[in-house]
């Protein structure tokens, strides 16, 4: 039999070296999340997935999983935190959603739907964000970055390439790319990479696509996040025993 | 170019370092030069701009050739800061923030310089100026319009003195250099370790995690190389008890280093030294280079085959977030300053993942004074959970601002006493993160029972708008927010806003409920404790001084945020009007 913690009430199992997250989804246990991907190493920046963990909160996605640990995710004061969340990322960009491209399969507005984020909450910042039209096939449009830095990961981890990176702090901090004139055109980026796909919100488009989905036949019209992820999740690894 | 970096061995882990000569030597950092960095140390071309952008004194566009930051710590206000900026300003014709046209002079604020005790204090290309009065304000505006190179200023500007006003046991040592490295030597490190953990010495930075306890845990951690860490990022504003530890007692900072480097095993320790003590690199340099002259550093120190160790001075460039023990060792390795997840610890994967003991500057002497004393008569010292002396940086409404040291246990009145303190409001302990006392508490003591502190003693009288005091924390919490996770990067700026808009007179209690909600998702959210503290000013001041607040609201239960007449500011600028007629009536 595998180790277990306990999740809201259910049992667990999870395999050494496995992150809270991680374990719950493998298990069909869905916990919100944004800046944490499958694929990647987790980085734990976002802090939707925050839950409670022997009372303490912590992200869910950074936090090794221990046998006997007792996780609380879904109880109404976690999820008023994760709402806030949402609307600190939506104050903190500009997110105009009836006329984004990634509409639909934007995960910041699937999460908004799903966690019932009905009001903006908070005065919106505006930042000046100029979008980066430079590059033939593609666009960057920076309004919308959530720096979940799931790109900057996707890039060096996969394409070994570096396009993208961090640049300022705090509330400065925002996406650059790897060139000396800032611009997207003079890097190696391509449309293969795999940073090209990870972009949860609209930020990395492919220039000439626009709207070819019709907007309700997308995939988070079709079924919420909260089902969606579970879907996409790696499902209990193979290694793993019930008893 | 080629030289400064094969000088640094071509070792993409010393980018910061790097970068912060560049910045000395250029004024900021040219984008032909991070091309030629990055391809020397094979590196993105967007590393350099992603860590030059994350540090406060780093810039990659030009700047003027004066850079002139005055401090902005409540206690530099209080001395009356704001209005000498102004004045310098005025005086060199430009605007907070801009470069001047002919790029002669830039004008800004900056995060507390620590020179609380001799404020305002500012820094000129990196160098600390203080007591600032307009007399010096206005010969200052005089050197720079006559391009007078900074070496030929009067010395007297750049005069820090180190204000011990009360001694104990750590100032007042007759310790001579390598003394007690001498007598320890021969038991061995495990013995250090059992005196340290006897002592019952806590770490000094502020969270007192017991000494002997971390370097025990990093002595049996496994690892191919063992690191010995000292934090002298001492950004904490209204701390500055570390810099004249620096000054006075170096010796006894490096020899508890080494005495920490026999206890964990390690062969080569840092002092992080925060970009605004610049000043005292090299007379540190000097006194390792005595040190090693003398056998206390380097190979076989003190003779003893096999025990090697020497120690290196890394420059930290303006970001406050360095304190944070895993943030420095992210800064350490040349990157940006930003807290690690944690579990694992430093003292298992510190620095390049290895073992790593990180303490303060003042815990490295305690270590020592601990040592030489012997566990029990150190203990004796103190309170039972709170063992031997600590120093505190006294500094706003006193007779006598400065460095106190006093055995653990000692009460605010005591000091406040001592300082020359008269009609006392408020005394803001160990900084914007730590706690504010009001009267009623004064007799509360210092220690990790009761008032925890990594030294900071702010005291504000009955003149001072405790409001203020809170706004001015925060806005240094946004500033110095690192800006990785959510609640911590969005949330101290709208915490900042919230404010600015309540002392705009547009504060509601719907506000206040906001700042309550915010301190929420900030202290169960945030990765590291400057978005969990971030709140505490604000906590704190309204729990005492919630009238404070109060009587700047609007009696509405809600006003909008938006400022339609301050939203016109720009086209009466730009119009040149600024009658009667060209501002709107705040509708009631």
């Amino acid at each position: 039999m595998s180790d277990t913690f306990q999740l809201d009430g259910a049992a667990v199992p999870f395999e050494p070296g496995q992150t809270v997250m991680q374990a719950a989804l493998a298990a069909g246990h869905y916990i919100p999340h944004l800046c944490y991907h499958p694929e990647f190493k987790p980085h734990g920046s976002c802090k939707l997935c925050t839950v409670k963990v022997n009372g303490r909160t912590t992200a869910s996605c950074t936090m090794p999983a221990e046998a006997g640990l007792s996780v609380e995710s879904d109880i109404e004061e976690l999820n008023a935190l994760r709402r806030t969340l949402v609307q600190m990322l939506f104050a903190e960009g500009n997110h105009f959603c009836p006329s984004c491209e990634k509409s639909g399969n934007c995960v910041l507005q699937a999460l908004g739907y799903d966690l019932e984020v009905h009001a903006t909450g908070f005065r919106h910042l505006y930042p000046d964000r100029p979008i980066d039209a430079s590059h033939p096939d593609i666009l960057l449009d920076f309004n919308r970055c959530v720096l979940c830095e799931l790109c900057v990961r996707a890039s060096s981890e996969v394409d070994g390439k570096n396009v993208f990176a961090l640049a300022g702090r705090g509330i400065t901090k925002h996406l650059i790319v790897n060139s000396e004139s800032g611009l997207l055109k003079d890097t190696d980026i391509a449309l293969t990479d795999k940073a090209m796909e990870v972009c949860p919100v609209g930020v990395i488009l492919r220039k000439r696509v626009g709207f070819s989905q019709p907007i309700g036949e997308r995939r988070y019209d079709k079924s919420p996040i909260s089902t969606q992820a579970l879907q996409d999740a790696p499902r209990i690894p193979s290694g793993a025993k019930h008893d | 170019m080629d030289d400064l970096v094969s000088r640094h061995g071509g070792d993409a882990t010393l980018l910061l370092q790097i970068l912060i000569e560049v910045q000395e030597h250029f004024g900021h950092i040219p984008p032909a030069v991070a091309t030629r960095l990055a391809t020397s140390l094979d590196i993105p071309y967007a590393r350099i701009e992603n860590v030059a952008s994350f540090y406060s004194f780093l810039h990659l566009k030009p700047q003027g050739e004066y850079r002139v930051l005055f401090s902005d710590n409540i206690t530099d206000r209080m001395l009356g800061s704001e209005a000498l900026m102004e004045q310098m300003c005025q005086l060199l014709w430009l605007q907070p923030g801009k470069v001047s046209e002919d790029g002669l002079v830039s004008i800004g604020p900056t995060s507390c310089t620590g020179m609380c005790d001799q404020g305002p204090a500012m820094l000129v290309n990196g160098r600390t100026i203080t007591r600032l009065t307009h007399q010096r304000v206005q010969e200052i505006a005089q050197l720079i319009r006559n391009r007078t190179p900074l070496s030929d200023w009067p010395a007297d500007f750049f005069k820090v003195d180190d204000d011990v006003r009360r001694g104990g046991l750590l100032l007042d040592n007759k310790l001579a250099y390598g003394e007690v490295l001498h007598a320890a030597l021969p038991a061995g490190g495990l013995n250090i370790v059992d005196v340290i953990k006897a002592s019952g010495l806590r770490g000094r930075g502020g969270a007192g995690f017991p000494t002997g306890q971390k370097w025990e845990a990093c002595r049996n951690a496994e690892g191919n190389r063992h690191f010995v860490v000292c934090n002298a990022d001492e950004g904490e504003p209204g701390t500055f008890k570390d810099r004249v530890l620096l000054t006075r007692q170096a010796d006894l900072v490096f020899e508890g280093m080494t005495l920490c480097a026999l206890a964990v095993g390690a062969r080569k320790g840092f002092l992080y030294l925060r970009g605004e003590y610049r000043y005292l690199l090299e007379p540190l340099r000097a006194v390792l280079q005595r040190r090693r002259d003398s056998n206390l550093l380097g190979e076989s120190i003190l003779g003893k085959p096999g025990f090697d160790f020497d120690i290196d001075i890394h420059l930290g460039a303006g970001a406050y977030i360095c304190g944070e023990e895993s943030a420095l060792i992210e800064s350490l390795e040349g990157k940006r300053g930003v807290p690690r997840n944690r579990p694992p610890f430093p003292v298992t994967h510190g620095y390049m993942m290895q073992p790593t003991a990180v303490d303060n500057v003042e815990t490295f002497c305690q270590a020592a004074l601990a040592m030489h004393m012997g566990a029990d008569k150190y203990r004796a010292i103190g309170t039972e959970k709170s063992s031997g002396s600590k120093l505190i940086s006294v500094s706003g409404d006193c007779a006598y601002p400065g460095i106190y040291e006093y055995p653990f246990g000692v009460t605010v009145r005591e000091i406040l006493q001592d300082c020359g303190a008269v009609n006392t409001r408020a005394v803001q302990i160990s900084g914007p993160s730590g706690i504010c006392v009001g009267e009623n508490e004064f007799n509360r003591k210092l220690g990790f029972e009761d008032l925890p502190t990594a030294g900071a003693f702010m005291v504000f009288d009955d003149s001072r708008d405790m409001f203020e005091v809170a706004r001015n924390f925060v806005h240094f919490f946004a500033h110095e927010s690192c800006g990785f996770c959510t609640p911590c990067r969005v949330g101290t700026s709208i915490l900042k806003q919230t404010l600015d808009k309540i002392a705009d007179g547009h504060g509601t209690q719907y506000d206040l409920a906001e700042v309550e909600n915010l301190d929420r998702v900030l202290q169960t959210s945030s990765h590291c404790g400057l978005g969990r503290t971030a709140c505490n000013p604000v906590l704190h001041t309204l729990k005492h001084f919630r009238p404070a607040y109060e009587n700047k609201l609007k009696s509405l239960m809600f006003s909008p945020a938006f400022d339609l007449d301050g939203s016109l500011a720009r086209a009466r600028q730009m119009t040149g009007r600024d009658d009667a007629g060209a501002h709107l009536k705040e509708t009631e």
